[in-house]
């Protein structure tokens, strides 16, 4: 459904291309995430798809049509959902819905059923004639999402579609893409939450400065992680590479990662340990080797790997 | 009976008019404050020039009639920059409108054209709204129907020079700046554009006659007196028509290439 091959994207006066010789393909139905901090180029590679950037090489494809030689025809297979609110104010959001199904030439008696039926689904229908300023942004994500499917697009873009909504609205909108993948609308979500990558997608692509890092299922990034189990440690004070030679030492433990101290901690030691079992019995074992440096445990978490491990395990850096 | 069984012409086609049938809805919603935004001003300046000053002496019998066309000449213009220059400001600066329409299926030199289109008709209806204005103010219009042609030519070159500059406007001003174009644009283009006074008369003040006819306006202020008070010394309204004909190529080209710029990446 979707094919891309060796994007290049780079903007004028840029010292670096945005997007860097990105290649995927994404089938029919699949829900495909793209996975990264800001500015690693998700954004763009959208944005060529979606006929509103111009890539500097490469190619982009929409069902078989080129996105650069026939945009026309690509803007009428897909939709977009942006990160940010691009509601028409001047009008009210049922006419939000019932003008952009206009202008995908829905006919008039279909819009407005649509329309309806559309804001039921989303939990609008209590004020469907109010305009998009009175409106948070939580609600404003799910008028945006109405909206695009006004014209039963094949392929929804999502940029960042849960970014800035409480924990509710949130889960909202991912019961409402759940549904949108069993009724097998092919859907490309960027995000950087990597449990939102976890939760929706069949496959993930962990992009960073432009270049697609990893690509396959959720699990099979996290299984390409070595061990079962995390371990993640911090000290209360800074300490040398002795400590992190102590621990790699203890039984279980297959990789140590060193962390950057959370702004709080300062530069305290952090570290995460890959376990091939069980992370518990490993906790005693560890305490005493910060013990013998002279340090005490400030906070112990343990768990499995998640996408984040792995963006970390490909970047060197966390995703925030 | 979905969009996409259309033919390509088709669905462009049944876009472009939705978008247009759009901006005539919210207008119709909005049309007092349409009025407002388009009348007033030329309403002002025909009442304190054309009557006050008369009445009062200061102004000699029949500038009103010398007036009049030049203010139809501003209304069509301004109209149209107005209608152009500043949504398209919001929609690429901050409220991202535009993406919609965009994205519609429709090439992207459609919506430019639609913008265009929708300027001129907001700059006709506010024209035309003129002429009764000017009879309940000035209790008569000047009016020669044998030139209704140029009348016409006015309005659609006047309207398109309009289009341009909001064209221009809206595509390259910042919206953090546009108060600024208030003063740096709209002013000066207000008073070198013979709207007040016929562009032969300037031949006392040489330079200031000069400047007048660097503005495209002054052509299309012109060619409404050559219409409507052909007895006033005016520019020969051929000349009008090639110099308004020349500037609209040149700001719109500028303009829709603006356009382009910033609606694709």
């Amino acid at each position: 459904m979707l094919e891309v091959a060796e994007l290049v994207k780079r903007y004028p006066r840029s010292p670096v291309n945005a997007v860097d010789g990105v290649s995927f393909t994404v089938d029919a139905g699949e829900v495909f995430g793209l996975l990264g901090p800001n500015g690693a180029g998700k954004t763009t590679t959208v944005g060529v798809l979606t006929t509103r950037v111009r890539p500097t090489a490469g190619r982009a494809a929409i069902d078989g049509v080129d996105v650069v030689r026939d945009p026309v025809r690509a803007r009428r297979q897909l939709a977009v959902v942006p990160q940010r609110s691009n509601l028409d104010r001047s009008i009210s959001i049922r006419d939000n819905l019932i003008f952009h199904a206009a202008y995908h030439g829905v006919p008039a008696k279909v819009r407005e059923a649509r329309a309806d039926e559309l804001l039921e689904q989303f939990g609008l229908s209590d004020r469907p004639n109010a305009k998009p300023d009175f409106f948070s942004g939580g609600q404003s994500q799910r008028v945006m999402i109405a909206r695009a499917l006004m014209h039963r697009p094949r392929v929804l873009f999502l940029d960042e579609p849960t970014t800035g909504l409480d924990p509710a609205a949130r889960l909202f909108v991912w019961d409402r893409l759940r549904e949108l993948r069993e009724a097998g609308v092919t859907l490309l979500l960027t995000t950087h939450d990597m449990h939102e990558a976890a939760a929706l997608a069949g496959r993930v692509g962990i992009m960073d400065h432009g270049k697609l890092l990893a690509l396959d299922t959720p699990e099979a990034l996290m299984r390409s992680l070595a061990g079962e189990a995390t371990l993640e440690l911090t000290a209360d004070r800074p300490a040398d590479g002795t400590l992190t030679d102590a621990l790699a030492a203890l039984p279980g433990v297959e990789r140590v990662e060193r962390l950057q101290g959370s702004p709080e901690d300062g530069d305290a030691y952090r570290v995460r340990l890959y376990l091939d079992a069980d992370a518990a019995p490993l906790v005693a074992p560890a305490a005493a080797a910060l013990a013998e440096q002279g340090l005490a445990l400030n906070d112990v978490r343990l768990g499995t790997p998640t996408l984040e491990d792995v963006f970390i395990h490909l970047t060197g850096r966390s995703l925030r | 009976m979905t969009a996409v069984a259309l033919p390509l012409e088709a669905s462009s086609r049944r876009a472009f008019t939705a978008v247009l049938r759009r901006d005539l809805y919210v207008t119709g919603k909005e049309l007092p404050a349409f009025l407002a935004q388009v009348i007033l001003q030329p309403l002002f300046l025909l009442f304190v020039f054309g009557k006050v000053l008369g009445s009062l002496g200061y102004t000699q019998h029949g500038y009103a009639d010398l007036l009049f066309p030049g203010l139809l000449g501003l209304t069509v213009v301004l109209t149209a920059i107005q209608t152009l220059a500043f949504p398209l400001v919001a929609e690429f600066g901050w409220t991202r409108e535009i993406e919609d329409r965009l994205l519609a299926p429709m090439p992207t030199s459609f919506v430019a054209a639609e913008k265009v289109l929708f300027a001129m008709l907001r700059a006709f209806t506010a024209t035309l709204i003129m002429i009764p204005i000017g009879y309940a103010i000035l209790g008569h219009v000047p009016w020669v129907w044998g030139n209704f042609g140029w009348f016409l030519a006015a309005l659609v070159l006047g309207s398109l020079v309009g289009a341009g500059f909001g064209m221009l406007i809206g595509t390259l001003v910042q919206p953090q700046r546009i108060n600024l174009v208030f003063s740096l644009v709209f002013t000066p283009l207000l008073f070198t554009g013979c709207t007040q006074y016929p562009w032969p008369s300037l031949d006392r003040l040489r330079w200031f006659q000069v400047v007048t006819a660097c503005n495209p306006m002054t052509y299309v202020s012109e060619l409404m007196r050559g219409a409507l008070t052909p007895s006033v010394p005016h520019i020969a309204p051929w000349i009008c028509v090639v110099v308004s004909a020349g500037a609209i190529v040149v700001l719109l080209t500028i303009g829709v290439r603006g356009f382009y710029r910033r609606a694709i990446d």
